[in-house]
C-alpha cells in the first residue's frame, strides 16, 4: 500500500485466532490442539498484527474454559503476550471470562444497545471495572444497523449513554459494521460506501473515539477466490482508511500492496466498493475468475524474492540472514562471473562479511546471527578452496590479514568463549591458530613460533587460570617474545590484568573484555597505524589503574581469625534434631534420562554465553535483542530435542552422605555412626572481613553440629557429568565447518549439568536426605533457590578453594562410577560437570569469603596439610596480604 | 477511640491532595525490618491467645497485631516521629491465601482490624499532637504469594496455583476488615503480577458497592528485573496503562532493587501518570548475605535527586528501611517542591506486556 501518515497508523488486528474466521483454528482448539492453536497466534503477531483478536464461539465448545486455557497459554509466550488482546464473543459471559485472565489493557469486542440501555450500561461498567477499552456495535433494540443514518444514530446514542456514565470516551471504539458487497442483492450496493463514510461522519463528531470493523465481511461473496477477495480487502481499506478507520481485524499475512493489484482488478474492485455504478457487481464477477489463485502464493513470492537479484546482492544477503541454503550455488555462480576464487572471497564475500561487522559493530546485529554468517562463509570458502589451491600456485601471497594463536590454559577445560573469539576473528578474516583447551604454556611459546603467529590469545574460566597466565606471560618474558598477548574469560579482568599480568611482560598485554571486541582490537594490533596508539593507550590505562591501587588503602578491614571465630554463626543445636538421609554411603544414578533434566534448565545464563544480556524470559521480548535471542532460543530448542531424542550425551551422578561433624572450622566425615573412624576432614574458610553488629562471620562448618555437641548430624556430597559425548559432538560439528553448531551443543551441555545438578539436589530434599519431601516449588522458585539446604561448590565463593575437589572425587569414587576425572589444577572432565557439597540445616546458606589474613593463610596450609607457597596458589584472589605474589618483585611502573 | 468505619474517606483523600501540592509527603519505613530489629521469638508471636495453636508461627509478623500490639504500636510511633504522614497497617501478608501458610485463615478478619486499629490509633495521637500535620493510615494489601499470570508448573503452561474470582474474594475480605478497622486509604503494593492488581482493583470496587461510597486506592507496583519489568512481564508503562481505570490517588513503585535501579523507571512512571506518584525502595540491594545495608545517607541522597528533578509527590522506605532512614529522607526531602502531576492526552491506550497508544 502507498504509504501515507493514516496508513502508517492504521492499526492491524490479527483474526487468525477466532473459531469463527478460520476453520483451522477452529480445528485445532475442538482437538484441543492448544501448542499448534499458539503458533497460530505467534504467527499472526509476526506478520505485523498489532492486536489480537480471540474468540471460541462455537456451539460444541465450552466457549469459557476455552476463552480461559487460551488465554493463560499466551500469557506464557512473550512474543505473543507483548501485544493486547481483543477479546471477541456475542456472550457476554465469555467476555467476562476473558478479562479474568489478560493481565494487559485489552479490548473488548463487542458491546452494544441490542438488550436495550440497562444491560448494555450494565456491560459497560463490568467492561471499565476490568479496566478494558470496548467496541461498540452498530446494534439496538431494534437490530443490526444497515443505514447510514441507523449506524450514525445508534453510536452517537451509545457513546453519550456510556460517557455520560463514566466509560471514557478514548475507551470507545465504534464498530459501524462491515457487511458484504457484490452478493447481487441490489440492497447491499450501498454497503461499503456507506461504512466508509459513516467512518468519516463518527470521526468528525466523536474526536476522541476510534472506528474499527471485520474487513473479511466485506468480500464473502467471493470466498474461495482469495486473490480476488485480497485485493477487495485493499481497496476498501485504502479508501476507509482515508477516511480516518483507525484499526480493522483482517489477516496481516495476506494484505496486498495496493499499487501492486493489476490494473483491471483494481478499477473493478473499486467500482465496487465505492459503487461507481449500477453494473459494478456483474463486472467484477465477469472477470474474478480470471484471477482466481491458490492463496498464500503472493508471500511466498516475496520471501524468495531476494533470489532474483544480482549474485553479489544475493552473496551478501545469505550472509547478513545466515541462509546457507543456496551459498553454494551462488559462489559457484559468482567463481563464473568473476574468474578467480580469491577474488570471490575477497570481493562479495568479504563484502558481505564487512558488511555483517558493520552491522554487529551497530548493534544491529548480534552474536548468533554472526555466527551463522561465518556459517555460510565457511561453506562458501569451503567448496572455493580447491580452486584456491590451484590457483596459489601463481599468487602466493595473499594470505589473510593475521594470524591469531587462542589457547585455553593448562589445568582449565572451558572453551565456549574461546571458540566464538575464533569465529569471530575469522569472520574478520584472521587465520586462526586454535590449540583448544588444558594448554600447557610451552606449548603455546612453541606453536607461537612455529606457526609465525603475529597474536597470542590466552582463555580461562576458573580462577587458578589467572596465575597459569602470569605464567604464560612470564615465560614469553623469558623467551623474548615481543608479541602483543590478548586476554579474556569470564574469570579476567582489566584489573587482573594491569595489576598481575602487564607488570609480568615487556610486550603489548591488553584485556578484551568479550567477543564483540576482539576483532577491533586483533585488527588494530596488526595495523600498522592503529597498533602504537592502541598499546600506548592501554599501557597508560593500565598504569593508572595500578597508581590508583597503590594510593588506594586496603579496602577490607580484617580481624584476627581467632575473633571472626567468635562470631560464628549462632546455632541453638539443643533443640534441633538433624535429619537422617534415607542411606549412608554412595550411590551412583548411571544414565540419567536426559527428559528428567530439560525442565530445570536456567536459561538466563544460556544467553549471557552469547553475549545477549537479559533475562530469559523477559530477552526473547526485547526490542534490541529479541529477534536475536528468539532465533538462538528456537535453534536450541530444536537442538535439545535432538539430544534428548537421539541420546547425545550420557548423564551421570554420583551421591553420597556420611555421619559427620564440625570440628573448628573443619567438617569430619566418619565412616560409620559409631564416628569412630575420621574417614576425610574437610576443612573450610571463614570470613574475616570486619561485620557490622549482630552479622557473624560465616563459615561452611557453622552449619554442621559441632562434634562436642554430641549429635549426629550428616553430610552430603556429590559429583555429575552431562559432558560424555559433548567432545565429539562439537568435534563433528566443527569438522563440518559448522562452529555456531559445536558452540551451542557446548553451551547446552553446560546448561544441562547445572539442570541436573538442581534436579538431583531436588531429589535430595525429597528422598535421598529427604528432609523436605513435600516440598512444592516452581521452576522460578527453584531456580532463585527457595529451598532448604545449600550445595555450595569448591570454587565458588563461599568454598573457594578448587583443591576440595580431590576430597570429593576420592570419596565418591566419581572416576569409575561416572568416568569423571580432575585436571592438574582441579578442573573437572569432561566438561559439563558439577561437584559439590550439601548442607541440610535451614539457615545454612550462601556467602562470599571475601579475603583472608595472613593468619588464616598459616592456619589452613596447616589443617588442609599443604606447604604455604601451595595454600597460597590455591587461595590466591582471596588472599589480603599474598606472600608468594608471582608478579611482586617486578617494579610496576617499569 | 476512633477505630470505626465512621471515617470520611473522601475528605481524606482531598485533604492529601491537598498538602501533596504543598510539598513531598513521607510514607513510613520497613515493617518487617523492624520486627527482625527487635526479635520476637516464637513464644511472643503465639501470644496467650495462640499458646496451644498445632504448627509454628514464629514468622507470622502480621499475627503480632494480635499477639504482640505493643511492639507493632511502637514501631508506628517510631516512624511518626521521623516524620511519617502515612503509615501502612502490618498487613502485608494479611489474606487468607498468605495466612494459609500459619493454619490461620480463620483469623485475617481479626488481625486485619486489630492492625488497622492500632495504625489509626497512633496517627490520631500524633495527629492531635501536631494538629498542622494530619497523619494517615493506610491499609497494606500485599500481592499474596500466588501469581494469576504465571504458571507455577513448568510442563503445564496454563496450570494457575489461584484463580481470579479466589484472589479477589481474599482480597475483599481483608479490604473490609481493613476498611471496618477505620483505614483511610487501602494501598495495594509490591504488585509482581498485574492481574492480581486488577483482582484487587475489582474487589475494592465491589466493596465501594456494598459500602455504597468511595475507596480511595493507592497502587504500587515493584519490578522484577533490570531490564524494568515486573514478574509477569509487564512494562512500567504498561502496568500504569492496565490499572490506570482505577483512578487511584497515587501510583508508584516500592521493594524491588534500591532507589539507584528504580530511577528510570521513576522517570518513566512519572511522565505519563496523571496523578500523584509514590516511590519507596528497598535500602539498595541485598549483599552476598541477603541483607539490605544502604546508609540512611545513600538511600535519602537517591531520593532527593529524584524529588529535585519533580519526579515523585510521596517518598518513604521499603525492605531494610528504618526509622533513622525515612529521618534522612525527610530531611533531604525537606523545602524541595512536589513534582506537578502530569496531563495525559485523551488517547486510546492498550497494552499487552507493553504499552500501545492509538
Amino acid at each position: 500500500m502507498t504509504e501515507s501518515p493514516a496508513i502508517a497508523r492504521f492499526v492491524n488486528i490479527g483474526e487468525r485466532t477466532n473459531v469463527t474466521g478460520s476453520a483451522r483454528f477452529k480445528k485445532l482448539i475442538l482437538a484441543g490442539d492448544f501448542d499448534t492453536a499458539i503458533e497460530v497466534a505467534r504467527q499472526q503477531v509476526e506478520n505485523g498484527a498489532q492486536i489480537i483478536d480471540v474468540n471460541m464461539d462455537e456451539a460444541l465448545l465450552d466457549s469459557e474454559a476455552a476463552m480461559a486455557t487460551f488465554l493463560k497459554r499466551i500469557a506464557a509466550e512473550p512474543d505473543i503476550a507483548r501485544v493486547p488482546v481483543m477479546i471477541d464473543s456475542s456472550r457476554f459471559s465469555v467476555i467476562e471470562t476473558g478479562l479474568k485472565h489478560v493481565a494487559g489493557k485489552a479490548i473488548v469486542n463487542s458491546i452494544s444497545l441490542k438488550e436495550g440501555e440497562e444491560e448494555f450500561l450494565r456491560q459497560a461498567r463490568i467492561v471499565r471495572r476490568y479496566g478494558a477499552a470496548a467496541v461498540v456495535m452498530a446494534f439496538d433494540e431494534e437490530g443490526q444497523a444497515d443505514t447510514l443514518e441507523r449506524r450514525i444514530e445508534i453510536l452517537s446514542r451509545a457513546y453519550r449513554l456510556l460517557t455520560e456514565n463514566g466509560f471514557p470516551g478514548e475507551d470507545i471504539i465504534f464498530d459501524p459494521n462491515i457487511f458484504a458487497v457484490a452478493t447481487g442483492i441490489p440492497e447491499h450496493d450501498r454497503y461499503a460506501l456507506d461504512f466508509i463514510e459513516a467512518v468519516r461522519i463518527l470521526k468528525e463528531k466523536f474526536p476522541l473515539a476510534r472506528v474499527s470493523g471485520g474487513v473479511s465481511n466485506i468480500s464473502f461473496a467471493f470466498r474461495g477466490n482469495n486473490r480476488v477477495r485480497e485485493a477487495m480487502h485493499s481497496v476498501f481499506l485504502y479508501h476507509a482508511i482515508r477516511a480516518g478507520l483507525d484499526m480493522g481485524i483482517v489477516n496481516a499475512g495476506q494484505l496486498v500492496v495496493y499499487d501492486e493489484i493489476p490494473e483491471e482488478l483494481r478499477e473493478r474492485v473499486e467500482d465496487v466498493i465505492l459503487f461507481r455504478r449500477p453494473d459494478a457487481a456483474e463486472r467484477l464477477l465477469e472477470i474474478a475468475e480470471r484471477y482466481r489463485d491458490a492463496g498464500g502464493k503472493v508471500a511466498e513470492e516475496r520471501e524468495e524474492a531476494w533470489r532474483e537479484t544480482p549474485v553479489e546482492e544475493r552473496i551478501m544477503t545469505a550472509l547478513v540472514k545466515g541462509i546457507d541454503r543456496f551459498i553454494v550455488d551462488d559462489v559457484a555462480e559468482a567463481l563464473e562471473k568473476i574468474g578467480s576464487p580469491l577474488a570471490v572471497i575477497e570481493g562479495p564475500l568479504m563484502d558481505g562479511m564487512n558488511r555483517v561487522g558493520d552491522l554487529f559493530g551497530a548493534g544491529k546485529m548480534f552474536l548468533p546471527q554472526v555466527v551463522k554468517a561465518a556459517r555460510v562463509m565457511k561453506k562458501a570458502v569451503a567448496w572455493l578452496t580447491p580452486h584456491l589451491e590451484a590457483e596459489k600456485a601463481a599468487n602466493d601471497d595473499s594470505g589473510p590479514k593475521g594470524r591469531v594463536l587462542l589457547a585455553t590454559v593448562k589445568g582449565d577445560v572451558h572453551d565456549i568463549g574461546k571458540n566464538i573469539v575464533g569465529v569471530v576473528l575469522q569472520c574478520n578474516n584472521f587465520d586462526v591458530v586454535d590449540l583448544g583447551v588444558m594448554v600447557p604454556g610451552e606449548k603455546i611459546l612453541d606453536t607461537a613460533r612455529a606457526e609465525k603467529v603475529d597474536i597470542i590469545g590466552l582463555s580461562g574460566l576458573i580462577t587458578p587460570s589467572l596465575d597459569e597466565m602470569v605464567s604464560v606471560a612470564q615465560a614469553m618474558e623469558r623467551e623474548g617474545l615481543a608479541l602483543p598477548l590478548l586476554i579474556g574469560g569470564a574469570t579476567t579482568s582489566k584489573a587482573h590484568t594491569a595489576l598481575k599480568i602487564d607488570p609480568s611482560y615487556s610486550g603489548p598485554v591488553l584485556h578484551v573484555l568479550d567477543a564483540g571486541r576482539a576483532a577491533g582490537v586483533a585488527q588494530a594490533l596488526i595495523s600498522k597505524e592503529g597498533r602504537e596508539p592502541l598499546v600506548r593507550e592501554t599501557r597508560e590505562a593500565y598504569e593508572a589503574l595500578r597508581r590508583a591501587r597503590a594510593a588506594k588503602p586496603k579496602a577490607d578491614r580484617l580481624i584476627p581469625l581467632a575473633a571472626a571465630r567468635a562470631n560464628a554463626v549462632k546455632i541453638d543445636w539443643s533443640d534441633y534434631a538433624p535429619p537422617k538421609p534415607a542411606f549412608l554411603g554412595v550411590r551412583t544414578l548411571a544414565d540419567h534420562p536426559l527428559s528428567d533434566i530439560v525442565p530445570r534448565i536456567d536459561w538466563t545464563p544460556f544467553f549471557r554465553t552469547w553475549e545477549l544480556s537479559g533475562n530469559y524470559p523477559a530477552i526473547l521480548d526485547d526490542p534490541r535483542q529479541g529477534e536475536a535471542a528468539r532465533t538462538l532460543f528456537a535453534d536450541a530448542q530444536a537442538m535439545l530435542r535432538r539430544i534428548v531424542e537421539e541420546g547425545w550425551f550420557t548423564a551421570h551422578a554420583v551421591v553420597g552422605f556420611w555421619p559427620a561433624n564440625a570440628e573448628g572450622d573443619d567438617v569430619l566425615l566418619y565412616a560409620d555412626e559409631a564416628r569412630g573412624e575420621v574417614l576425610a576432614r574437610l576443612p573450610f574458610l571463614r570470613q574475616q572481613v570486619a561485620k557490622r553488629e549482630g552479622r557473624p562471620n560465616f563459615c561452611l562448618a557453622d552449619f554442621v553440629a559441632p562434634k562436642a555437641s554430641g549429635i549426629a548430624d550428616y553430610l552430603g556430597l556429590f559429583a555429575l557429568t552431562t559432558g560424555h559425548g559433548t567432545a565429539e559432538r562439537a568435534h563433528a560439528f566443527e569438522e563440518a565447518g559448522d562452529d555456531y553448531s559445536a558452540v551451542l551443543v557446548k553451551a547446552l551441555a553446560d546448561r544441562l549439568a547445572e539442570a541436573f545438578a538442581e534436579r538431583l539436589h531436588e531429589r535430595v530434599r525429597k528422598e535421598f536426605w529427604g528432609y523436605a519431601p513435600d516440598e512444592a516449588l516452581s521452576n522460578e522458585d527453584i531456580i532463585k533457590e527457595r529451598y532448604r539446604g545449600i550445595r555450595p561448590a569448591p570454587g565458588y565463593p563461599a568454598c573457594p578453594d578448587h583443591s576440595p575437589k580431590r576430597t570429593i572425587f576420592e570419596l565418591l569414587d566419581a572416576q569409575t562410577r561416572a568416568g569423571m576425572r580432575l585436571s592438574d589444577n582441579f578442573a573437572m572432565l569432561p566438561p559439563a560437570s558439577v561437584s559439590g557439597i550439601y548442607f541440610s540445616h535451614p539457615k545454612a546458606q550462601y556467602f562470599g569469603v571475601g579475603k583472608i589474613g595472613r593468619d588464616q593463610l598459616d592456619d589452613y596450609a596447616r589443617r588442609m596439610g599443604l606447604d604455604l607457597e601451595t595454600a597460597a596458589r590455591f587461595l590466591r584472589p582471596n588472599l589480603a596480604d599474598d606472600p608468594f605474589d608471582p608478579a611482586a618483585g617486578l617494579d610496576p611502573a617499569a | 477511640m476512633s477505630g470505626s468505619a465512621t471515617i470520611d474517606r473522601q475528605a481524606a483523600a482531598d485533604r492529601l491532595r491537598a498538602l501533596a501540592s504543598e510539598r513531598i509527603l513521607l510514607l513510613d519505613g520497613a515493617m518487617g525490618t523492624m520486627i527482625q530489629r527487635a526479635g520476637p521469638d516464637e513464644a511472643d508471636y503465639r501470644g496467650k491467645a495462640f499458646a496451644d495453636w498445632p504448627s509454628p508461627l514464629k514468622g507470622d509478623n502480621d499475627l503480632l497485631s494480635l499477639t504482640k500490639p505493643d511492639l507493632i504500636a511502637g514501631i508506628h510511633d517510631a516512624y511518626l516521629a521521623a516524620g511519617a504522614d502515612i503509615i501502612e497497617t502490618n498487613t502485608f501478608n494479611a489474606t487468607r491465601i498468605a495466612q494459609a501458610d500459619y493454619g490461620m485463615e480463620a483469623q485475617v478478619g481479626e488481625i486485619n482490624l486489630a492492625a488497622a486499629r492500632l495504625a489509626r490509633d497512633a496517627a490520631d495521637r500524633w495527629s492531635a499532637k501536631t494538629p498542622e500535620r494530619p497523619r494517615f493510615v493506610a491499609g497494606a494489601i500485599g500481592p499474596t504469594n500466588r501469581t494469576l499470570s504465571v504458571s507455577p508448573d513448568v510442563s503445564n503452561p496454563a496450570y494457575r496455583a489461584i484463580e481470579f474470582d479466589e484472589l479477589k474474594a481474599a482480597y475483599a475480605e481483608q479490604a473490609r476488615a481493613l476498611l471496618a478497622g477505620g483505614v483511610d486509604f487501602l494501598i495495594v503494593e509490591t504488585v509482581f503480577d498485574t492481574l492480581n492488581a486488577k483482582a484487587a482493583i475489582v474487589a475494592v470496587r465491589e466493596i465501594e458497592d456494598e459500602l455504597g461510597e468511595a475507596v480511595p486506592l493507592i497502587l504500587a507496583g515493584t519490578i522484577t528485573d533490570l531490564s524494568g519489568r515486573n514478574l509477569s512481564g509487564h512494562t512500567t508503562e504498561a502496568f500504569w496503562v492496565s490499572v490506570r481505570h482505577a483512578e487511584p490517588l497515587a501510583v508508584g513503585l516500592n521493594c524491588s532493587f534500591g532507589a539507584a535501579h528504580l530511577r528510570p523507571h521513576v522517570e518513566a512512571l512519572s511522565r505519563i501518570a496523571d496523578t500523584l506518584t509514590l516511590v519507596y525502595p528497598n535500602a539498595g540491594l541485598p549483599n552476598d548475605l541477603g541483607e539490605y545495608d544502604e546508609t540512611p545517607e545513600e538511600t535519602a541522597r537517591h531520593l532527593r535527586k529524584m524529588a529535585e528533578d519533580g519526579l515523585v509527590n510521596l517518598v518513604g522506605g521499603c525492605c531494610g528501611t528504618t526509622p533513622e532512614h525515612l529521618k534522612a529522607i525527610a530531611d533531604a526531602v525537606a523545602g524541595l517542591a512536589p513534582r506537578a502531576i502530569a496531563h495525559l492526552e485523551p488517547r486510546l491506550r492498550v497494552a499487552g506486556l507493553e504499552a500501545f497508544e492509538y
